[in-house]
């Protein structure tokens, strides 16, 4: 079986996958990781979304050898120890989850929006979320913890 | 997903290679078509080729025309700013494409090559009448696209490149389906050197096509006002539960409108 090696939220790991692997299951299965979800086999509802070299991806769609090398970060890498990263406490403060299932992928979309766009406006923020499928909140508290975020991110 | 052998192309004509020795091989762009087409076992290839690694497939050029690498992706091509001043349609319609994600990994080569009828760069390819580069060849865009996710590439070709020649006007107009984003109908209109063209992509029974009423009516007069009463026929078109073919043709007439209003 071929053998992958990238670095995970900083860790430089390696496993044994088959070829039809995908990040996500390796993510999940062998590296327990289970914060990032799979919620669909479409590739439309974003909760499987993590960042390779900083750029946001859906995990789902892409294969653990097509992260050969990478440096991949997931919701798990993101506290820094006891504290939240700016956008998980914005989702916190501002009721921006209920079940909790998209939100790794939303706090992962996220980051990446605020780091392109630092003053994304509300019209922005709803346009980037379009891979992002919740089905409970409505959105309007997760675009309230965006923009919060990205105040507190330095935008 | 069925398993297979994956294979990383460090050049274009490795990737031609191990296609030819494959027995059922297929390269790889960014995988958001071939992945999910995978998943749902519509295709089972021996080996897949993952082109990402290969060297001088990715990058835009700008002189008279665009070129775009078949490995860049859509976020790149929506970004860029040689693009938005060159050919700002084409910017805007790569900002287009599905979310941020797919556009972070999906490319321009894999978009050609699939050929989805609903695909919005075939769209720009045809309209602008774009030559598509291959290992071998060079194919005009009026050639290249045969049919439902049909194109004149061989089994072992691979798209290097797409290179669109500017124009004096040119507007991409999506109706995006609610749900999936792509579009239900898109319209293309290009006021080039070789006249006006009108593709329409979403709404064809055998993909992207030229709507020839549309181009002769703005041939003579290039305003919104020249399309009243021009209408499309629903033969030919899809008809699916989105839509109906008469709705897609109604589309395809109120959007080149639109298109055309938005450049006058
Ligand atoms: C949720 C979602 C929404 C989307 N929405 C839209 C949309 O609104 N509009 C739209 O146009 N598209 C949309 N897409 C498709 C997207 O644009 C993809 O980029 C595109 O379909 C091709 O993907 P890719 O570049 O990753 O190619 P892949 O999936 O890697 O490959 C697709 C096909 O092309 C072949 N191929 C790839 N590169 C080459 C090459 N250089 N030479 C020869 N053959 C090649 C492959 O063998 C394969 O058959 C969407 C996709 C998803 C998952
Ligand atoms: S699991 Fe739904 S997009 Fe990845
Ligand atoms: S909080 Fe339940 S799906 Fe978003």
């Amino acid at each position: 079986m071929p053998t992958v090696s990238m670095t995970v939220n900083g860790k430089p790991v390696s496993g044994e996958v088959e070829a039809r692997t995908l990040l996500v299951q390796f993510l999940r299965d062998q590296l327990r990781l289970t914060g990032t979800h799979v919620g669909c086999d479409t590739s439309q509802c974003g909760a499987c979304v993590v960042h390779i070299d900083g750029e946001s991806a859906k995990s789902c769609t892409m294969l653990a050898l097509q992260a050969d090398g990478a440096a991949v970060t997931t919701i798990e890498g993101l506290a820094d120890g006891e504290t939240l990263h700016p956008m998980q406490e914005a989702f916190r403060n501002n009721h921006g989850l209920q079940c909790g299932f998209c939100t790794p992928g939303m706090v992962m979309s996220a980051i990446d929006l605020v780091k392109k766009n630092p003053k994304a406006s509300e019209t922005e923020i709803r346009e980037w979320l379009e891979g992002n499928i919740c089905r409970c909140t409505g959105y309007h508290n997760i675009v309230k913890s965006i923009q919060e975020a990205a105040g507190n991110m330095g935008g | 997903m069925h398993d297979f052998n994956y294979q990383k192309a460090g050049s274009v004509a490795d990737a031609v290679s191990a296609l030819k020795a494959a027995d059922d091989g297929t390269v790889m762009a960014g995988g958001m078509t071939l992945l999910p087409t995978l998943k749902q076992r519509l295709a089972a290839p021996s080996d897949v080729i993952d082109l990402a690694g290969a060297s001088g497939l990715s990058g835009i050029s700008v002189s008279g025309g665009v070129t775009i690498g078949a490995m860049t992706t859509h976020a790149a091509v929506a970004g860029s700013t040689d693009v938005k001043g060159a050919l700002p349609a084409l910017a805007g319609l790569a900002e287009g494409i599905g979310d941020p994600q797919v556009r972070n990994r999906g490319t321009i080569g894999g978009s050609i090559a699939n050929n989805d009828p609903a695909a919005d760069y075939p769209a720009a390819c045809l309209a602008l009448g774009a030559t598509i580069k291959t290992d071998r060849r060079e194919i005009a865009a009026d050639d290249f696209f045969n049919g439902l996710f049909e194109t004149a590439l061989a089994e072992d070709e691979v798209i290097t490149a797409v290179s669109f020649p500017t124009a004096e006007k040119a507007v991409y107009i999506k109706f995006p389906n609610p749900a999936s984003r792509y579009a239900l109908v898109g319209v293309f209109v290009a006021k080039t050197a070789a006249g006006v063209r009108v593709a329409v992509t979403g709404a064809g029974d055998s993909g992207v096509f030229r709507a020839s009423a549309l181009e002769q009516a703005l041939s003579s007069n290039f305003s919104a006002s020249a399309l009243n009463g021009v209408a499309v026929s629903a033969d030919g078109l899809m008809s699916d539960i989105h839509a109906s073919a008469e709705y897609r043709a109604h589309l395809i007439t109120t959007m080149a409108k639109r298109a055309v209003t938005a450049v006058s």
